[in-house]
């Protein structure tokens, strides 16, 4: 698998102070796949996120996204800025709250990359970004500043932002939780849409019964250490491990997702 | 009861409006001197290297904590003797007032800049910008904005301690009515005037600040 692995990570360790938040993690994400990381908060998921693309700098193993990669750890010269700049351009990230630009119109915010990173012309990245907004629904709301948006548009213009770049990977970092219930379903469907598309990605998330209906894989992670990984339906509906087991009871795994409803 | 006689300034009034420019000027410079001075201070205490990091707090305490007219005092008679470098009356004022309002601003633009949600700079940098890039394009449009009204704070303050140079001879307003006090022998009148003067101008300066911090005010 590795050989044609999208990302891989290896013996990846990350503390913060003498908290050890990442213990020996092993991943592999196949060209097209989509892998679900769930967990309880704490479990160290979010940090392998950030892992993946360097926003956190880990202490010791590999981390290899397309034909990039890094070793981390003894004698491993850390990359510079700019290697890192370079190497995030090619991996979205979508995070929890958004991060929109607050003084830039939602155009602006998708602009913002191509405009900045990649050099491009603005007329050029104006139609990307239009192109990009249309994606996500939301084309008519180009002008708008983020203040006047609903949490679920905030969140697919972040992924038209993201999508902007025209990365390899896309890194989902409990895209939904911080949504009002009613509007999980609108940014659902746009990283359904993303995966149907045959994107590359890894989806930090609570929404059990999405992870079961998009993911192909998926890692259950709890305390820095992998407990149990395989097929995304296999795990959620029989669970091998009984902290798996424990974890999933919280949850209704299967049943209908959110309405799909991307009316703006 | 005082018999107030504004009319005899009237004939030291080319006395006064060469002040008047003097201490405008020296504010423009010691503002913009100042601030630049600030910039350098807030990112050398946001900096990743701990021997700048002290530097630049070494900077702000030391000018912060001091009493300006001291310094002033210092720059001109002490320096030349410790440094060797002999310095007009304008420049040691110049200097010491832009590092003294630099340690302010410091603080100021220190404290914009902090109070940006981390997830901004984390945004652009998984956008691919260098840390140099979201500064300049994502957290410093945003902090500029916070910091707007107390940087007008101390720029007002500034243009008020340029009234001390006038103890180095530097011949601003203060300076002027001084010599125009003693030669009228109506000191009332002379500094009611210069009062004046100086709330003509920053009164209207602070509207038109407030003007703008409302336009400036848009998405949020």
């Amino acid at each position: 698998m590795s050989e044609t692995s999208k990302i891989e990570i290896r013996s990846l360790r990350k503390s913060f102070g003498s908290n050890e938040v990442l213990k020996n993690i092993n991943l592999d994400v196949a060209k097209g796949g989509v892998v679900a990381l769930i967990g309880p908060s704490g479990s160290g998921k979010s940090t392998l996120l950030r892992c993946i693309n360097l926003l956190v700098v880990p202490d010791g193993g590999s981390v290899r996204v397309g034909d990039t990669r890094f070793a981390f750890g003894d004698g491993a010269k850390l990359p510079d800025v700019k290697t890192l700049a370079k190497f995030r351009a090619g991996t979205g990230m979508v995070f929890q709250h958004f991060n929109l630009f607050p003084h830039m119109t939602t155009l602006q915010n998708v602009m913002e990359g191509p405009v900045t990173v990649r050099r491009m012309a603005k007329a050029d990245a104006e139609k990307l970004a239009r192109a990009q907004l249309a994606k996500v629904g939301l084309v008519e709301k180009a002008d708008q500043y983020p203040a006047t948006l609903s949490g679920g548009q905030k969140q697919r213009v972040a992924i038209a932002r993201a999508l902007a770049m025209e990365p390899d990977v896309m890194l989902f970092d409990e895209a939904t939780s911080a949504l009002d219930p009613e509007l999980v379903g609108e940014v659902l469907a746009v990283i359904q849409q993303l995966a149907s598309e045959g994107m590359t990605m890894v989806i930090v998330t609570h929404e059990i019964a999405f992870a079961r209906e998009v993911a192909d894989r998926l890692i259950f992670m709890r305390d820095g250490l992998v407990v149990e990984e395989g097929p995304a339906r296999q795990v959620i509906d029989t669970p091998r491990e009984a902290a798996t087991r424990a974890f999933l009871s919280h949850f209704h795994r299967t049943g209908a997702l959110p309405p799909a409803t991307t009316a703006s | 009861m005082y018999q107030w006689d504004f009319g005899i300034l009237w004939s030291y009034r080319w006395l006064f409006l060469n002040g008047l420019g003097v201490t405008v000027g020296f504010t423009v410079v010691i503002v913009v001197c100042g601030l630049l001075f600030g910039l350098l201070g807030a990112f050398g205490t946001l900096s990743r290297f701990k021997a700048l990091r002290l530097l630049a707090l070494t900077f702000i305490e030391a000018f912060r904590c001091t009493p300006i007219l001291v310094q002033l005092i210092w720059f001109y008679y002490a320096l030349p003797i410790l440094a060797g470098v002999e310095m007009t009356p304008i420049t040691a004022s110049a200097l010491a007032l832009s590092l003294y309002g630099g340690s302010f601003y410091s603080e100021i633009i220190r404290g914009g800049i902090i109070s940006i949600d981390k997830g901004q700079a984390e945004a652009g940098g998984a956008l691919g910008m260098t840390p140099g890039q979201s500064m300049r394009r994502i957290v410093l449009p945003q902090a500029i904005k916070r910091m707007i009204p107390a940087l007008m704070n101390q720029s007002i303050i500034q243009f008020k301690n340029t009234s001390l140079v006038s103890v180095l001879a530097v011949p601003d307003l203060v300076y002027q009515s001084q010599v125009a006090a003693h030669d009228s022998y109506r000191p009332l009148e002379t500094y009611t005037a210069v009062a004046v003067a100086y709330a003509a101008i920053l009164i209207p300066l602070t509207i038109l600040v407030r003007r703008g911090e409302k336009r400036l005010a848009v998405g949020e």
